[in-house]
């Protein structure tokens, strides 16, 4: 590669476009770090720490499929709220001291690692190798269309994942308190 | 070289393979972890790379971009009260077992 076409692709980075593409390869490299640390990490609540950082990434990704509500939604669901969840479990149930480290088994390691590449592998290949149809869009996907769509076409289930949502927190509330006066 | 790198983000192949890796990590996770607090945040992992793989087909393919946001929406509601339950229950193994190892959790065994 001469000097030249090196300058010329230097110059295709420092562009509006150039730059998203960097930070969009940021978000990826985020999204697996923070996977793997989240699945080998020894202590439980770095394990939470790497799901955080992951679902940061995931949430910059979505932003690149035009869903900046999605992203949103992502980081005060579930980065917000859930990994909070998880280190109160963790601090509740979890002494550091009483958890052994490592794998499940001698064999739950590599044959995880196993049955996880061959489920990538396929996933992966089935994902490049098919020829996905694409069709018109019908509307732009914007915040005001989700609104809409949801009060009008999905009323039925978005009152039902309210219902869920309470029952949840019902039976999150029985369930940690049964025994507890014992 | 790096253009090709660059424009990544538009095309359907890459959110595939990410979708997949998160898959594939958080089921090695799911597997190889002992104690069930650390198989619940595998758990989130793959249901956080099946989003991604609803978000990616509503970018590219499907023909109204609304629907897939609203279903990442519900399996994020589902994906919350899985984490209070979930995590409920393993408060409450903890207080009959004193343990949230899998090895000790036996008794249920035939």
């Amino acid at each position: 590669m001469n000097s030249s076409s090196l300058m010329s692709q230097m110059h295709a980075l420092f562009t509006a476009d150039g730059l998203a593409g960097l930070i969009f390869i940021i978000m990826i490299a985020v999204t697996l770090f923070g996977a793997l640390l989240a699945c080998t990490a020894k202590r439980l609540v770095r394990s939470v720490a790497g799901l955080v950082i992951s679902f940061i990434g995931v949430a910059g990704i979505y932003y690149y499929l035009n869903s900046p509500f999605v992203a949103m939604m992502q980081i005060l669901i579930y980065v917000g709220a859930v990994s909070v969840t998880i280190t109160f479990a963790i601090m509740l149930a979890a002494p550091e001291q009483n958890t052994k480290l490592g794998p499940a088994g001698p064999l739950s390691g590599p044959l995880g690692f196993i049955v996880a590449g061959l489920t990538f592998g396929g996933l992966a290949t089935l994902g490049i190798r098919t020829a996905w149809p694409v069709m018109a869009k019908l509307n732009a996907g914007t915040v005001k269309a989700i609104g809409v769509q949801l009060l009008t076409e999905y009323s039925l289930v978005f009152e039902l994942v309210s219902v869920v949502l309470l029952i949840a927190i019902l039976g999150a509330l029985i369930l940690a308190r049964s025994g507890r006066s014992s | 070289m790096l253009m090709s790198v660059l424009t990544l983000h538009n095309h359907l192949t890459t959110y595939l393979v990410i979708g997949a890796l998160l898959f594939a990590i958080g089921l090695y996770g799911l597997v190889s972890r002992r104690t069930i607090i650390g198989m619940l945040i595998a758990a989130e992992l793959m249901l956080a790379g099946a989003s991604v793989n609803f978000m990616a087909f509503n970018r590219f393919t499907a023909p109204d971009p609304v629907v897939g946001q609203i279903f990442t929406l519900f399996i994020m509601a589902i994906a919350a009260a899985e984490a209070a339950i979930g995590l409920s229950i393993v408060v409450a193994i903890y207080r009959n077992y004193k343990s949230v190892d899998t090895e000790d959790l036996v008794k249920l065994k035939g």
